[in-house]
């Protein structure tokens, strides 16, 4: 199990800097928050790390892997799979297919942990739909899908990018709950960035916190959920 | 009787013919969004590319498969070279870059291969079959035609459908940014599905050509059926394809059949407009409504 080790990254839109210096580190096996509101950098982190934006500074590794030479491409065999925001289902494609693709994208030689029937075990519903065409999913059932899509990709560290946008809270505390117990049972790594702090913070082992791309706090997540010069400032509730 | 016996089987092989060319329209609009102007041109570069091994003493079996290499590897080619490098934000850009290389695919065919008129073999015969005393419209090239185009329909079938491959050139023709996340390197799927679709778009080359004359136009009249023909069928299903090819080809036989053979070309204009005023996603439109 490698650590996410990541030292002064700086990326800019054209004339702003949307990440300014950012340098934090990931345990194995451990649920990091990063919290922010719009426009913090939150989307921008995890799209570096995945290689889909080119950062002008700074270092990134998944233990031995420069993630920053990496093509976004080469990302899930290197063991590290981005579930983007807005849920990143491919609507043309079957519930099958899309999970089918997922597991394509899994490093050669890599024990497996997660396979076909284990997701649709983890995820009874995709089981039922597996064969409908993923347009057809509700937003709950989609943001399973894009999880154990990536999930099938074997990977040691798991980015989630706004998995509660648009849900229901009895959906949300359920998947967030079966990605804490997924960290718990096979030691996976997970960066979950969500501007929803509160449930964020309630499955977190830390939480980073993003200001106009820099970090303003960078502590357990028990600590920053009781901090409340933090929560009116970054986080708003 | 006869006539509408004639004019229906024509029709249906003409029909197969624009479906094999209709296809590979739409396998590069599907992928990159792109109408690909330049297929006309590069199934006729390919046809010469047979022409020319077939001239140099080999059999037209080896001709053929030589045609269906240079275009497998001309759609690459066209796409890793040309395409690629083209800012396509303004999505006319490319449009017109097909016009370009349409231009300049005939300028390079008629200075490598000359610009007059020269006669292709066909493998089988060309006139029609003998009931009884009767000759009917249905030629042995007429069945090969048929079977070859069905061949390649169910081959590509069976690729997108059942294969890694065909999963990860759907997956990355439907959204690129996601396939990149999954570890699909979408830029050679795309390589590999224009690389495809040129190697379709030879085949209905050879087709056209079979048991006719070629020259660096030969194919231009086929861009405006076969685009008819991928609107007709919505231009984003490759079934649709096939069956706006059918379609079409029916209709412009019979057009020709019973009312002139002048009026062919209007006629596939008449369908166009009709289709686009009346059912402007096609006949058999595959559109996902996209939720936000």
């Amino acid at each position: 199990m490698n650590a996410l080790t990541v030292t002064d990254l700086t990326a800019t839109y054209g004339p702003v800097r949307a990440l300014d210096g950012v340098s934090f580190e990931v345990a194995p096996g451990c649920v990091t928050a990063v919290l922010g509101a719009n426009g913090a950098g939150k989307t921008t982190l995890l799209r570096t790390l995945s290689g889909l934006v080119r950062p002008i500074a700074g270092t990134a590794h998944l233990g031995g892997t420069d993630l920053l030479r990496t093509p976004a491409e080469e990302m899930t065999r290197t063991g590290l799979a981005h579930v983007p925001e807005g849920r990143g289902v491919i609507a043309e494609l079957t519930v099958r297919e899309n999970l089918r693709l997922g597991a394509l994208g899994a490093p050669r030689g890599r024990r497996g942990r997660f396979d076909l029937p284990r997701i649709y075990e983890l995820f009874p519903v995709l089981g039922e739909r597996r064969d409908q065409v993923a347009h057809t999913l509700s937003g709950g059932e989609r943001q399973m899908l894009v999880i154990g899509r990536a999930l099938l990709a074997e990977p040691e560290i798991l980015l989630l990018d706004e998995p509660s946008l648009g849900l229901a809270p009895r959906v949300v505390a359920q998947i967030f709950a079966l990605v804490r117990d997924l960290v718990d049972t096979d030691g996976l790594t997970v960066l979950l960035a969500e501007q929803n702090a509160r449930s964020a913070l309630s499955i977190a082992d830390r939480g980073l916190v993003l200001g106009l791309g820099r970090v303003v706090a960078d502590e357990p997540a028990a600590d920053l959920a009781d901090d409340v010069r933090l929560r009116d400032a970054y986080l708003g509730n | 009787m006869q006539q509408l016996l004639t004019t229906t089987l024509s029709g249906i092989t003409l029909g197969f013919v624009y479906a094999a060319f209709a296809l590979a329209l739409v396998m590069i609009w599907r992928s990159t969004r792109i109408v690909n102007f330049a297929q006309a041109p590069m199934a006729m570069l390919t046809t010469y590319v047979a022409l020319t091994v077939i001239d140099a003493g080999y059999s037209y079996w080896i001709g053929f498969a030589a045609a269906l290499v240079a275009g497998f590897v001309l759609g690459a080619a066209v796409e890793w070279l040309v395409v690629r490098r083209v800012d396509s934000t303004v999505e006319i850009n490319p449009v017109i870059l097909t016009l370009g290389l349409f231009i300049v695919f005939h300028s390079v065919a008629a200075l490598v291969f000359g610009s007059q008129f020269r006669s292709f073999p066909a493998p089988f015969g060309v006139r029609g079959f003998e009931v009884g005393d009767t000759t009917i419209a249905l030629t042995g090239f007429g069945v090969f035609t048929i079977l070859a185009v069905l061949a390649v329909l169910g081959l590509l079938l069976l690729l997108f459908r059942f294969t890694d491959v065909g999963l990860r050139m759907r997956a990355s023709a439907f959204n690129a940014e996601v396939s990149r996340l999954l570890g699909v390197r979408v830029g050679r799927m795309l390589s590999l599905g224009w690389a495809l679709a040129a190697l379709v778009g030879s085949l209905s080359g050879l087709l056209i050509a079979g048991g006719g004359l070629v020259h660096p136009s030969y194919m231009d009249p086929v861009v405006v059926y076969g685009f008819v023909a991928a609107v007709l069928g919505g231009l984003d299903s490759p079934m649709g394809a096939v069956a706006g090819g059918l379609l079409l080809g029916l209709c412009l036989s019979f057009v020709s059949g019973y009312l002139g053979s002048e009026l062919v070309a209007m006629a596939a204009l008449l369908v166009l407009v009709a289709v686009l005023l009346v059912r402007p996603g096609g006949l058999f439109a595959s559109t996902v409504q996209r939720r936000v």
